[in-house]
């Protein structure tokens, strides 16, 4: 397996690629638990993660401290799924049929595989409290829409790639919506605002309205 | 009170770092050394928050128990001038402090250089803050709307733990204001090996104009397109201000103060933080080149 690669990012920071999602899951989950010197922030992404350092630190020094492979967990086996954040939601998205039609499965078996597995936040991005997905059923791989929506109404749940996410505001959006949620995504006055931070675990639980 | 708001004005202070993780990025102040000047000018500390003006153009009324209140601007140079109750009009010095009486008007035109100018006053400007700040991030809509007529600014108690006698630092803006080509130092990375050196070599040789389509998000740069030697796509990776990302049309995109948390395009190389600052100044129609540095 490639070990991690470091690139530069300016005189800010650096990028650290990763092989594959659950490698960069990981890297953030060791990362925040043993913060390099003068780690200012973690943008977790897909294959990376960039490490935002405060000024004046030395950049050769900071990749010294970075873990090998070997040091990092599993992101998803490492935690306690005891207590994930439920969504509840009503299966009753407009490009479920497309989803069924895309992965081969009819709608129930879509349904039942979105609420059988746990997911867990690899990242945010896209907007604030939008946090993308991971560890799903691998039968739920859909590409995004060819025509992305210029309005996608906030609590849409939908799928993209390998990742399922909600919408915390209405906005324009591709990915495949397959259902709603009431649960408030985003709110200022709660710390944190957003429901979805990296590394918690998400249970989606059908329900009838 | 906002009399008018000119192109564009919102309330900045040194942003929100710290939440990119939950899909916020730092916002505050695009020209982050142009509010400190301004706060430093009235006494506050550097990070209260004060007004952002692109292209100038603001106009306030002091209103309210206030009996007056200093005032003053930095960043992109203007002329301003206070417009009394009776409509007697003085002009004020741009890059120092002056009072502004109960009743009175601040009253400022367009930049002679520049692009963004700040406004500061004593105690700094009150908003709500959200995530610690209380900056617009016209990306995400976090932080007070931008000014309107008739929005009602209050003024804070953001003053410093203790007043330093010394007379604060004069902006670094020279006279003439700022060079008609800018040169913004840069590294190359994280994904310059996404292209050739001779794409590397058409980002640092020519002298590329900035087209209108810029604002606090980041800025498209016009010239002659740079082409990618590897085809594909990135998973979208974090980004930071002064991020040179280049789309599939080659043209340059540099990221400012608002820029999403995350882009897929390559960034093949990024403004050195001390120049984040002079690319924020730079007008539409204005010249810029890159220096490796």
């Amino acid at each position: 397996m490639p070990e991690l690669r470091v690139l530069p990012y300016g005189d800010q920071g650096i990028l650290v690629q990763c092989a594959d999602l659950k490698t960069a899951m990981a890297l953030r989950e060791w990362l925040q638990t043993h913060p390099v010197d003068g780690q200012a922030e973690l943008i977790p992404a897909a294959r990376t993660v960039l490490i935002r350092l405060d000024p004046e630190v030395e950049q050769g020094a900071v990749s010294a401290q970075l873990p090998s492979l070997g040091d990092l967990n599993s992101p998803i086996t490492s935690r306690d799924p005891s207590a994930p954040v439920q969504i509840e939601v009503v299966y009753d998205g407009p490009d479920l049929g497309a989803v069924a039609e895309l992965t081969g499965l009819s709608v129930p078996q879509v349904i039942r595989a979105h609420t059988q597995t746990l997911w867990v936040v690899a990242f945010s991005g896209f907007a604030p409290g939008f946090g993308y997905l991971a560890g799903g059923d691998s039968a739920l791989v859909v590409p995004r829409r060819q025509d992305p929506r210029t309005k996608v109404p906030a609590g849409s749940v939908g799928l993209a790639g390998e990742f399922s996410g909600v919408y915390p505001q209405a906005s324009p959006g591709g990915w495949q919506l397959i259902g709603r949620t009431q649960a408030v995504l985003w709110d200022d006055k709660r710390n944190p605002p957003a429901l979805f931070v990296p590394g918690i675990l998400v249970e989606f639980v059908r329900v009838s309205r | 009170m906002v009399v008018r708001p000119g192109p564009l004005s919102t309330v900045q202070d040194l942003g929100r770092p710290g939440y990119a993780g939950i899909g916020v990025s730092t916002s505050g102040a695009a020209d982050r050394g142009g509010l400190s000047m301004a706060n430093a000018l009235v006494g506050n500390p550097t990070d209260a928050a004060g007004v952002e003006m692109t292209f100038g153009g603001l106009r306030l009324r002091l209103t309210g128990a206030c009996n007056s209140v200093s005032v003053a601007g930095a960043g992109a140079p203007l002329p301003v001038r206070v417009i009394g109750v009776d409509g007697g009009k003085t002009e004020r010095p741009w890059g120092a402090p002056f009072l502004l009486a109960a009743g009175e008007q601040v009253d400022c035109g367009r930049p002679t250089s520049g692009l963004r100018s700040y406004l500061a006053v004593a105690g700094g400007i009150d908003a709500p803050k959200t995530l610690g700040s209380r900056a617009t991030d016209t990306l995400s809509g976090l932080g007070p709307e931008p000014l309107s007529t008739g929005t009602q600014l209050w003024i804070g108690m953001d003053l410093p733990r203790r007043w330093n006698s010394k007379r604060p630092a004069q902006p670094d803006v020279k006279p003439g204001g700022y060079l008609s080509t800018a040169v913004l130092r840069i590294r190359l990375g994280p994904r310059d090996d996404w292209f050739s050196p001779a794409a590397v070599q058409t980002l640092l040789a020519q002298e590329w104009t900035v087209t209108p389509d810029c604002n606090r998000i980041g800025m498209k740069l016009g010239g002659a397109a740079i082409t990618r030697e590897r085809v594909g796509e990135l998973p979208s990776e974090g980004v930071l201000p002064g991020a040179i990302q280049i789309p599939p049309t080659g043209l340059p995109i540099i990221f400012l103060a608002d820029h999403p948390v995350t882009g897929g395009y390559p960034v093949i190389g990024v403004v050195l933080r001390a120049d984040i600052d002079m690319a924020a100044q730079i007008r539409p129609g204005g010249k810029l080149r890159f220096r490796l540095g």
